[in-house]
């Protein structure tokens, strides 16, 4: 009897794992369900057991499912020597795609736990201590000290204090926190109780976007799981520390992403944004001192733990200590996920790990950091990926998002898709980014049916200005980084005054 | 109180809201469940909800027209959401979204609606149709997956 993993992470799913799985059922193997591996582009991806390790095939089809078997198909080799993975360096990933993401005694065997069983041997202030230590940085894409926000909930006198996770992960060419919460949903797990034991909060709010159906199930059997083996409730480990983690759906903003309005959005209202100050480490969920933090922070936070802050520290570029979780989007041959230390360059993500474009035709332009991050042109590829090291040429990491174009783009309509994003999506508090983001796409519209071309591109120029001064939120104040990253290296796209004018209204 | 709070459907909307009383912020547990149970949010249903959470009308309306997943009326038989996030536009996902569009106009069994990233930006163009994710997507996919659909 065969032993096969056919990944159930959402992705594999989208392109048929689970009708592999039901193929090789039916073929008589055993069939066990693990994340994937990040190795996107050969999902479905059917791992075989055997003595010399787990031997990969990618791209099976349920007809084709049974013939991985007797070796037939697209062989990888052995998964862990493939040259995607073997040169990465999984930290927080760790366990994706190897484990049954649901199996806690498999989570424990491959070192689960061990970051909190440490931690909880420690004082709190110790634990904000080793993750300060560790120099982790917001992941989300902020990139403010999580140990220095941890150390202020900590210090901030409240009898009640919360941590809120932040799953709402709304940024096209970003997957990384579905994929590690339905791949090893434990991790989460076990970095939100030691955040909670380090600021003194007894309860956690994990706020997941309601796109996500897989890993809110996953995440929801899992922390049944987790209660039952006293890894969550009352007097965890004998430590009699106490802690709880509900989980909250969003309903469809990609706004409840920026966290005072996720704050908003728990509490039961409009995800509109807060004014700071007063910041959410002292006055957040319900008034009270709040550790919000993104998944992927959280999920870096058991290594440090059980590891030491140092050994994370020591991987790194300048100021961005660690490893970054890279995902490979878009027009790209290979995507996926690749962790790596910070400090890889972005052609190395996108010729080397990513191969090139899925078209095969040229790159063009490279998005990195979601739909508020700046275009790249191939000519800046040697830029480190670290935050300071990208905002150097007018760029940033947000949440390791990277998306492909090929010499097809047209930017001026990435431009104004930029404003038109920012239209359906802004909470309409303030003036800067609700009628901005309006005006944007229309002076936009203009510029793309040739209309006096040069004022309207100033024009442009003077709003986004008002954006990134004048806006409450990222939202506002960073969609110019798409719309002026792209004026700013194909400005032949935007000069159309050669072209016949259609189809735009004046 | 009018009759309308005596059918059927006002007694298990109020059941449902009711459930949540103990929960800390519990506005939108109560809309997700009612979505999960009628499949929109009627005006009755907000009075109801605003009723038993002790909220103003104006407030519970004012967060069920926030948020993109909360409708006001039935939904159709069938939904197709396509994903026109800039991954998916990379790789020919506008072009799906306008074909597919066109493929169900005049449908009224079939609502075609746009989504912003279903984290799937490797294998795009990706959609849910009635609920489920696909990736690598075109229209013929699409036809295929929707031939049952009528």
């Amino acid at each position: 009897m065969t032993t096969v993993w056919v990944p159930a992470d959402a992705a594999a799913v989208s392109v048929g794992a689970d009708e592999v799985a039901d193929a090789l059922v039916a073929a008589g193997a055993t069939v066990r369900r693990n994340g994937s591996r990040g190795m996107l582009w050969a999902e479905p991806l059917v791992e075989v057991e055997t003595d010399g390790g787990r031997i990969g095939y990618a791209n099976v089809t349920p007809e084709g499912a049974a013939g991985v078997l007797d070796g037939h198909g697209d062989c990888l080799g052995v998964v862990d020597d493939h040259e995607w993975l073997a040169g990465q360096r999984r930290v927080s990933f760790a366990r994706v795609g190897v484990i049954d993401p649901q199996d806690v005694e498999g989570f424990e065997a491959q070192g689960g736990w061990a970051g909190l069983r440490r931690a909880l041997t420690m004082s709190p202030a110790d634990v904000v201590e080793e993750v300060t230590a560790s120099g982790l940085r917001g992941r989300g894409g902020a990139g403010f000290p999580a140990g220095v926000k941890w150390k202020t909930v900590l210090g901030a006198e409240a009898d009640t204090k919360y941590v809120a996770c932040n799953f709402d992960e709304g940024d096209s060419g970003t997957f990384a926190d579905r994929m590690v919460v339905e791949g090893d949903p434990f991790t989460l797990i076990e970095g939100m109780v030691i955040a909670a034991y380090a600021v003194g909060a007894s309860e956690g709010y994990v706020y997941v976007r309601s796109e996500y159906p897989h890993a809110i199930t996953a995440l929801r059997r899992a922390i049944e799981t987790a209660y039952t083996h006293g890894f969550l409730g009352r007097d965890i480990l004998g430590s009699g520390h106490h802690v709880d983690i509900h989980v909250r759906v969003g309903a469809g903003a990609y706004i409840c992403g920026e966290e005072s309005s996720m704050l908003e959005s728990l509490e039961g209202r409009r995800g509109e944004v807060r004014a700071k100050p007063p910041i959410p480490a002292l006055k957040g969920l319900f008034g009270q001192p709040t550790a919000v933090n993104n998944v992927l922070t959280l999920c870096a936070v058991p290594m440090i733990l059980a590891d030491g802050g140092r050994a994370y520290a020591d991987l790194g570029v300048g100021r961005s200590r660690g490893t970054q979780v890279f995902q490979l989007a878009g027009n790209v041959a290979r995507g996926g996920i690749v962790e790596l230390p910070m400090g890889v360059t972005l052609g190395e993500l996108v010729e080397g790990y990513g191969g090139g474009t899925r078209t095969g035709r040229p790159v063009r332009a490279v998005q990195v950091g979601g739909p508020l991050g700046a275009y790249v042109p191939p000519d800046r590829f040697d830029v480190q990926m670290g935050y300071e090291e990208l905002a150097e040429i007018e760029a940033m990491l947000g949440h390791g998002g990277v998306v492909v174009f090929d010499d097809t783009v047209d930017m001026a309509r990435m431009a104004r898709f930029a404003f038109e994003f920012c239209a359906v999506e802004s909470c309409g508090k303030c003036t800067p980014c609700r009628i901005g983001a309006v005006r944007g796409k229309e002076t936009l519209d203009h510029v793309i049916a040739g209309r006096d071309v040069e004022r309207n591109l100033e024009l442009v120029d003077d709003l986004c200005n008002t954006m990134t001064k004048g806006s409450l939120c990222a939202m506002g104040g960073l969609t110019p980084m798409p719309v002026q990253s792209a004026i700013r290296h194909w400005p032949e796209d935007f000069d159309r005054s050669h072209q016949e004018q259609e189809g735009v209204p004046s | 109180m009018t009759t309308e709070s005596f059918t059927p459907h006002a007694q298990r909307a109020r059941t449902i809201t009711e459930q949540h009383l103990g929960d800390r912020g519990p506005l939108m547990p109560v809309l997700r469940d009612l979505m999960e149970e009628f499949g929109h949010i009627s005006r009755d249903d907000v009075a109801t909800v605003a009723d038993v959470l002790n909220l103003s009308v104006a407030e519970v309306h004012g967060v069920v027209s926030f948020y993109h997943d909360f409708r006001t009326t039935p939904p159709p038989a069938h939904t197709i959401a396509l994903c026109r996030a800039e991954a998916c536009q990379s790789v020919g996902g506008e072009q799906v979204f306008a074909e597919t569009v066109a493929a169900h106009e005049g449908r009224d069994d079939v609502e075609v609606r746009e989504v912003f990233c279903l984290g799937n930006c490797a294998l795009g163009p990706s959609g849910m149709l009635d609920g489920r994710l696909h990736g690598r997507l075109d229209a013929d996919r699409i036809a295929a997956l929707t031939g049952d659909w009528r």
